[in-house]
């Protein structure tokens, strides 16, 4: 009698394991995130300069688990002379993953339409913050590729194109920085990683010019109510500016260091 | 640290590390700026906006990172790490890309390629003279593709081009030795960019692009004197003679090629440590390295760039306590 009862109450206790997994609790009763973070908790920044001794401005960027490299080659002679602009500079981007960035390991075929979007979403937003009228007849490419993918890949390499750009002294009237925000289980959630993006729930990237306090970039492919999104997407906005404010730290202590060892 | 990847043991990290601080420590001057950070001006002066500055809200802007110089009005801001901006009469070393008509098109670090035309340089016969199609034909064999040049920039074209002049005997084709990249902050544009290292038989340019040519030292010949009438010899005795004269311009001797080495790790130490290139700086990491007994490749270890970095430190703090 009482091994049966034992039975059923184990039975009903995977019952409910099953269905907890189908709508998965993304923030705990104690508000904490999957991942230990509090739903308005950034993942740890890190950035590096230089990592590309052969590029004119390199960097790599972390976020928590999603690190990116981004190498900027230019202002350089346009390669496709049919392509050069005659008051401007040429602007090219490439976004790749690496094969062995996600869990499982692909390979990934140049150019699919994923790729291609992303190429094209950075590239747009670079381009908003270069002075390309200063550089004419040349051209700049910037390359980035994901080396570890955690959710936020879109923001990550914005920011580490940023750094790159930087780096390279071509000159912006300000930093892009990029954030994610998110809304799952009826909490505004900031800088999503892998499992809350894959959930299937809004994921609103913004991209932002801190000191103009222009928006570059803003995407979202779900539906949500105004009045959350606007919650969502002041979320993401500050996450912006604190990216914004390490930036500039790394930029500055970069740029102090630079100055001091080249010496009078 | 950029360039090579330096493996360090745990006491060559610190003491890489406490000489780059004293480094730090030297200079005090806080006009660092990164990309978008306002500058303090004085409005009632008037600002000359220069280089690598914007005008935001009345604010004055920087677009670089950088350091603020102030001239008088102008402020501007000077980057670090950025391509060549090239100023005219500045000396440069290129790679000529591409023999194109009545051009070469050369690779000089800048945002475009430059153009050293082919009337603006001195043939090598050295007769002033109308350039004519048929030495327009012969260009390659002045220069051809992948040639390594000494030149001057001439100006900017309207469209914002680059031309460049090779209108005398030093500038030109240069052989026999390295050409090493840094960036080209670290070359600071003085009267002398042309030096002859007669302790070591070597000519070292820094060109002003950040392209640094260290090479066997040429007697700069004047081609006009040339034209003496050679004797009349027997035939098959002039030729061997001139085959020996070829072998000999072309053969360099090891010990010339051991210090074209030398001298080009030396800067290449420089470079990865990110201190500005002068002539005085490399010549003393040249004595510190005979002085240590090091051989050439063991100019780039780990070792050896702690050492140097002291060196530096040294050397700064004794010219700061004067």
């Amino acid at each position: 009698m009482g091994e049966a009862l034992n039975i059923s109450l184990s039975l009903t206790h995977t019952h409910k394991h099953a269905q907890s997994f189908l709508t998965m609790e993304y923030v705990s009763p104690e508000g904490l995130r999957l991942d230990g973070r509090r739903p308005m908790e950034m993942r740890q920044l890190r950035a590096e300069l230089g990592v590309v001794s052969r590029a004119d401005g390199s960097a790599v960027f972390e976020m928590g688990n999603t690190k990116v490299i981004a190498a900027v080659y230019g202002p350089r002679e346009v390669q496709n002379r049919s392509q050069q602009i005659n008051d401007k500079a040429l602007i090219r981007c490439e976004y790749t993953m690496a094969n062995f960035s996600t869990g499982d390991r692909l390979r990934r075929p140049k150019g699919d339409r994923r790729s291609t979007e992303i190429s094209l979403v950075i590239r747009q937003t670079m381009e908003a913050c270069i002075m390309t009228h200063l550089m004419p007849r040349s051209q700049i490419d910037i390359f980035v590729q994901v080396l570890q993918a955690d959710g936020g890949t879109r923001s990550a390499c914005i920011n580490a194109a940023t750094l790159a750009l930087a780096d390279a002294g071509i000159p912006m009237c300000d930093l892009v920085t990029s954030c994610s925000a998110g809304y799952l289980n009826s909490t505004h959630l900031l800088d999503l990683n892998y499992v809350e993006d894959s959930a299937g729930g809004p994921d609103v990237t913004v991209g932002i010019l801190p000191k103009l306090d222009k928006v570059t970039l803003l995407q979202m492919d779900a539906k949500l109510p105004m009045d959350i999104f606007e919650n969502v997407m002041q979320l993401a906005t500050e996450g912006c500016k604190a990216v914004a404010n390490y930036i500039r730290e790394v930029l500055m202590e970069n740029t102090k260091q630079l100055e001091n060892r080249r010496g009078v | 640290m950029r360039g090579m990847e330096l493996s360090l043991n745990h006491t060559q990290k610190l003491r890489l590390q406490r000489a780059l601080e004293s480094l730090s420590s030297g200079s005090s001057s806080n006009a660092s700026v990164t990309v978008a950070d306002s500058i303090p001006v004085n409005q009632e002066d008037g600002v000359l906006k220069g280089h690598g500055t914007t005008e935001l809200d009345g604010e004055v802007v920087a677009t670089v990172c950088g350091v603020i110089e102030r001239v008088n009005k102008l402020v501007y801001v000077r980057t670090l790490r950025a391509r060549y901006k090239p100023e005219v009469g500045d000396i440069i070393v290129g790679r000529v890309i591409e023999v194109a008509p009545k051009r070469w098109r050369l690779e000089i670090n800048f945002s475009q390629d430059a153009v050293l035309m082919l009337s603006s340089m001195n043939l090598p016969d050295g007769i002033q003279r109308r350039r004519t199609a048929v030495d327009e034909l012969n260009m390659r064999s002045i220069f051809e593709e992948n040639d390594v040049i000494c030149a001057e920039v001439r100006d900017f074209m309207r469209d914002g081009s680059l031309q460049l002049q090779a209108r005398s005997q030093k500038y030109g084709k240069l052989e026999k030795g390295q050409m090493l990249t840094v960036s080209p902050y670290l070359v600071k544009r003085r009267k002398q960019h042309f030096h002859h290292l007669e302790k070591y038989g070597i000519d070292l340019i820094l060109g002003c692009n950040g392209f640094i040519w260290v090479g066997e030292h040429v007697e700069i010949k004047d081609s006009m004197i040339e034209d003496e009438p050679t004797k009349p010899d027997p035939k098959n005795n002039s030729q061997i003679s001139i085959g020996l004269e070829e072998e000999e311009q072309t053969y360099t001797s090891l010990e010339i090629r051991q210090n074209i080495c030398r001298i080009a790790n030396a800067i290449r130490v420089l470079s990865t440590l990110g201190f500005s290139i002068t002539l005085d700086v490399i010549l003393e990491i040249l004595d510190l390295s005979t002085k240590k007994g090091l051989d050439i490749h063991e100019m780039l270890g780990a070792e050896f760039c702690v050492l140097v970095a002291e060196k530096e430190a040294e050397r700064r703090s004794s010219l700061t306590r004067r």
